[in-house]
């Protein structure tokens, strides 16, 4: 009988223990658990963690008549796209707004990127940027909105095409993309072939102007049929009736096509609705057809959206 | 030092809220700003049904501001309770619904659909100026303003906040319009009609062609509207309109706002409101006040 209930005892004494041990193995993996979880938020908030930032003027020089290229030393240059913008605010208090810029090129190593943009008028904030030199500071948020889709290119035969100020993002995406045939197509009003050089040494490079002093006259399309070029993807960026030729070409041809737009920002980060586009599917965030060019592009597929 | 407020028995951690339209319903600020610092968000205006909003182009930059005719592109109440009021639920800042629509019974039926809602105030916007129907044509005769008020009044559960509109000869009857009508509290200024041409193109800067001017320049319109709502009215003012900095803000509640809405500013600094909350309360510090309420009104 008294070995029965020492039998017991040691069972019961070692079901305690058992249990104390499988309570400590639990609170053990929760603590590791939450420990992982804190961990993500920690990640999460580094990702969430956006900011204006004083980006420092590497250089800057003109490029063509009022075409300008400036370099900026900026935290921007790790996770930036081909394909994504920075919004640029003057130092001037009389201009609130960003100036929504593409990334010309990125130089992740040296932290550095290159925007290149148009001065567009007399007192305009584009203008206050051309006049800053190296040492001097530019207020930016970026890198915004979503690049292009790199890997729909791969196995394939590619045009990357640019018009107007629409050209220089075109340059970071032909030295990122990866496929059978690269061709870039790249529209100009004149013999000012900005950026000529650098598309040359990443890809074949066919250029139309509007007044016919180098390469194809006309249009970029003209172009591209002047040379019987082919290709089975599209990415394009430039001015909406360029947008609007490409994205028929495309569709008549069943050629996949992105394209990238522009339209006037106010906040550059999809709150204020301003630079909305006419959608052909009712978007599931904005519930009517329209999206955002700034938030949900501004690349698009061009047959998700009216042009 | 105190930095609660109370408006229309809401109490608010600081005085500080967005102007609606400016923060959408928060989603895209929360990278930037800590929203549970804010006092309160007020979203951007909702409706009965979606709405797709204006042409563009809807923004451009005038000289110390904006204009925008963005006309109320909004997903509709259903969805705006699905997705946007929880989101907004899980920070500690109190929700102010901004309220748009085309007739009374738009106003009336979304008040109707946030009854139930977790939500902590209503804000009525009779104030816009871009929209065809409804919108501004509540906000620019006393009568309609006040019945108005006295509808949305029927069904709400929130304490309403009443939007007016600075395109009128009067604030101060507009604002004792909505009191009559019943309104817990007041919010302006909204946006001033305005025009940009584009010289260049000749053409209008806005699709709409007219669009609400914002920003710093409008906001000694504001100072002074406010102040002239203070002195016709025992209603809580939320004052707003060019509010850049903590020093406009001050400026305000002395005028005689007891909170404040920062707009525009948001897009020249996303985290513009957390810099103002931080500098009224340095400003409290340096006066030796204690507490945030003994600025409302207090000019000498």
């Amino acid at each position: 009988m008294l070995e029965e209930r020492i039998a017991e005892e040691r069972a019961a004494e070692e079901r305690i223990i058992e249990e104390r041990a499988a309570e400590e193995r639990i609170i053990e993996e929760r603590a590791a658990e939450e420990g992982i979880i804190e961990e993500r938020a920690a990640e999460k908030k580094d990702i969430a963690g956006k900011r204006k930032e004083n980006a420092a003027v590497v250089s800057q020089e003109e490029l063509a008549e009022g075409i300008f290229s400036m370099w900026i030393h900026t935290e921007a240059a790790q996770s930036a796209k081909p394909g994504q913008f920075i919004s640029m605010y003057t130092n001037d208090n009389s201009k609130l707004l960003p100036r929504p810029v593409s990334i010309c090129e990125i130089d992740r190593k040296a932290g550095n990127l290159r925007a290149v943009y148009r001065v567009t008028g007399k007192n305009t904030g584009t203008e206050q940027f051309s006049r800053l030199r190296g040492g001097d500071t530019i207020p930016i948020i970026g890198p915004l909105g979503n690049g292009f889709p790199l890997e729909k290119a791969q196995g394939k035969k590619v045009f990357l095409i640019g018009g107007g100020i629409g050209v220089p993002p075109i340059l970071e995406l032909a030295k990122q993309t990866v496929c059978v045939k690269k061709q870039i197509v790249v529209g100009y009003r004149d013999k000012n072939t900005f950026l000529r050089e650098e598309f040359e040494e990443n890809g074949v490079l066919y250029i139309s102007t509007e007044d016919g002093s180098v390469g194809t006259r006309g249009n970029v399309l003209d172009a591209v049929r002047e040379n019987a070029l082919e290709a089975d993807v599209i990415y394009a960026c430039g001015p909406a009736p360029m947008l609007r030729a490409v994205k028929s070409y495309a569709e008549e041809r069943n050629i996949v096509c992105y394209v990238s737009l522009e339209e006037r920002m106010a906040c550059g980060i999809g709150a204020c609705l301003g630079c909305v586009c006419k959608t052909i599917e009712r978007d599931l965030h904005s519930n009517v057809h329209n999206r955002r060019i700034c938030k949900d592009g501004p690349v698009f597929l061009a047959t998700e959206v009216e042009l | 030092m105190n930095m609660k407020v109370n408006i229309a028995g809401v109490e608010w951690k600081n005085p500080v809220t967005v102007a609606s339209g400016t923060f959408g319903s928060g989603a895209e600020y929360a990278d930037f700003v800590d929203i549970g610092r804010l006092g309160a968000v007020t979203t951007k205006g909702v409706a009965n049904v979606p709405w797709p909003g204006n042409p563009t182009p809807r923004v451009a930059e005038t000289y110390g501001g904006m204009m925008n005719a963005i006309g109320l592109q909004n997903p509709g109440i259903e969805l705006f309770c699905e997705r946007d009021i929880p989101f907004l639920k899980q920070f500690d800042t109190k929700i102010i619904v901004n309220v748009c629509g085309k007739s009374a019974e738009d106003y009336c039926e979304v008040v109707e659909r946030l009854a139930d809602e977790d939500v902590d105030m209503l804000e009525i916007n009779i104030s816009c100026p871009n929209v065809k129907e409804g919108g501004i044509a509540f906000g620019q005769n006393p009568k309609s303003a006040e019945d108005i008020t006295r509808a949305v009044k029927k069904y709400a559960k929130q304490p309403v906040i009443m939007k007016l509109s600075p395109n009128v000869t009067d604030i101060a009857e507009m604002a004792k319009a909505v009191e009559a009508g019943g309104a817990d509290a007041v919010s302006l200024i909204n946006t001033l009609t305005g025009m940009k041409i584009d010289i260049h193109r000749r053409t209008f800067a806005l699709a709409n062609q007219t669009g609400g001017v914002s920003g710093p320049a409008i906001h000694p319109i504001a100072v002074r509207m406010v102040y002239q709502t203070a002195q016709a009215v025992n209603l809580p003012i939320i004052g707003m309109g060019g509010i850049a900095c903590a020093e406009d803000a001050i400026e305000m509640m002395l005028a005689g706002a007891s909170a404040v809405s920062v707009g525009t500013a948001n897009f020249h600094n996303p985290a513009v409101t957390m810099e103002i909350v931080e500098g009224i309360e340095e400003y409290l510090r340096q006066n030796h006040m204690n507490d945030v309420r003994e600025l409302v009104g207090s000019l000498i």
